[in-house]
């Protein structure tokens, strides 16, 4: 199925769930990623059970540090 | 307050939009805004709001200058080596621009002290590096009602978010709580390039000034992502979370919590 990750229109396998999609996108870290599935953003939980559907668009959010070096 | 001569010739370039003028120079003049982390994106961020004639300043930093930071902390110069960032960062305000109060928060933010130095300002700047400081800042700006600028960057990657509490989507919309420690990496472990703060911090200058001249649309419920290999900039269109645990309808948090606190609880939370 076709689903639009990060902006761009991306050929997944079918059925799958938020989980298998962050596997399937060999996301790094995924525990340290907020997904954005049409407009609302999941909670953690709810990621096993989320099934997507074609057109889907899914957002992979990554924490991100800043200018300020932390010692 | 009206605009002497020599004020007029400094901002001519922008007095003469049609945005800004007389009135929005003076507006400027008399704003106040914070800039947390005297680093990266606060160093263009710091320059370009002096620059442009924000009248008060505030630079929080406790750390001092060191060699690694020059590559990118561009407010800092070689001579700085080993003295106090807020004080660095002080004196090439004042040498840009005499105009500007600069005050300087020698400190590390915390649950006790932020709400008190945040609550004298129209609008934060976070230019921090550490995941718990950037949950207070927006925490603390949620229960003072202090719009700021979020921002992030790593390697080639940066992001940024304009947030009124309240009214628009918080950083804890986004992210629930702050990664366990060492789990994401910092610019110091990944690598970042200077340019990209520089384009992201000015970034968050210019949302300053939109927001204190109350022009333009700010980057609220938008998360604007750019990567500097690809030069492409992204929007993300974020609604606001209704399970949010700061903001949501079922608040969870409802006083600022210090930093292991923080991590505590997201090691107990089942989100």
């Amino acid at each position: 199925m076709r689903l639009v990750i990060n902006g761009k229109e991306t050929d997944c396998s079918e059925n799958l769930t938020v989980t298998e999609l962050l596997v399937e996108q060999e996301v790094k870290m995924p525990d340290m990623v907020s997904v954005e599935l049409n407009g609302q953003i999941l909670r953690r939980h709810e990621f096993e059970n989320t099934a997507l559907k074609e057109n889907d668009k899914v957002e992979f959010l990554y924490f991100m540090g800043g200018g300020r070096e932390l010692k | 307050m009206s605009l002497n001569e020599r004020q007029i010739e400094r901002y001519s370039r922008q007095i003469i939009l049609e945005e800004v003028g007389g009135t929005g120079q003076e507006k400027l003049l008399s704003s106040k805004v914070l800039i947390v982390g005297a680093g990266g994106l606060g160093a263009p961020a710091a320059l370009y709001l002096a620059a442009a004639g924000v009248g008060t300043i505030g630079i929080v930093d406790y750390d001092k200058v060191d060699l690694t930071n020059l590559q990118r902390q561009i407010i800092h110069y070689t001579s700085d080596i080993g003295t106090d960032k807020v004080n660095s960062a002080k004196a090439k305000i004042q040498a840009i621009n005499p105009d500007v109060t600069v005050r300087i928060h020698q400190a590390r933010l915390t649950a006790e002290n932020i709400s008190e130095i945040i609550h004298q300002y129209d609008f934060v700047i976070d230019g921090t590096d550490n995941f718990p400081a950037k949950f207070l800042i927006n925490d603390a700006c949620y229960f003072e009602k202090i719009p700021f600028s979020h921002a992030g960057i790593l390697r080639f990657d940066g992001q940024l978010i304009t947030v009124l509490p309240g009214e628009t989507t918080c950083y804890r919309c986004i992210f629930r709580s702050p990664p366990p420690a060492g789990v994401v990496p910092s610019c110091s472990q990944a690598g970042v390039i200077g340019a990209l703060a520089g384009v992201i911090g000015s970034l968050q200058a210019a949302e300053a000034i939109k927001y204190l001249l109350g022009i333009g649309s700010l980057l609220t419920n938008t998360l604007l992502t750019y990567n500097t290999l690809t030069m492409e900039f992204r929007k993300v269109w974020l609604n606001r979370n209704p399970n949010c645990p700061l903001c949501g309808k079922n608040p969870q948090i409802t006083e600022l919590m210090d930093q292991e606190q923080v991590v505590c609880d997201l090691k107990s939370c089942k989100c």
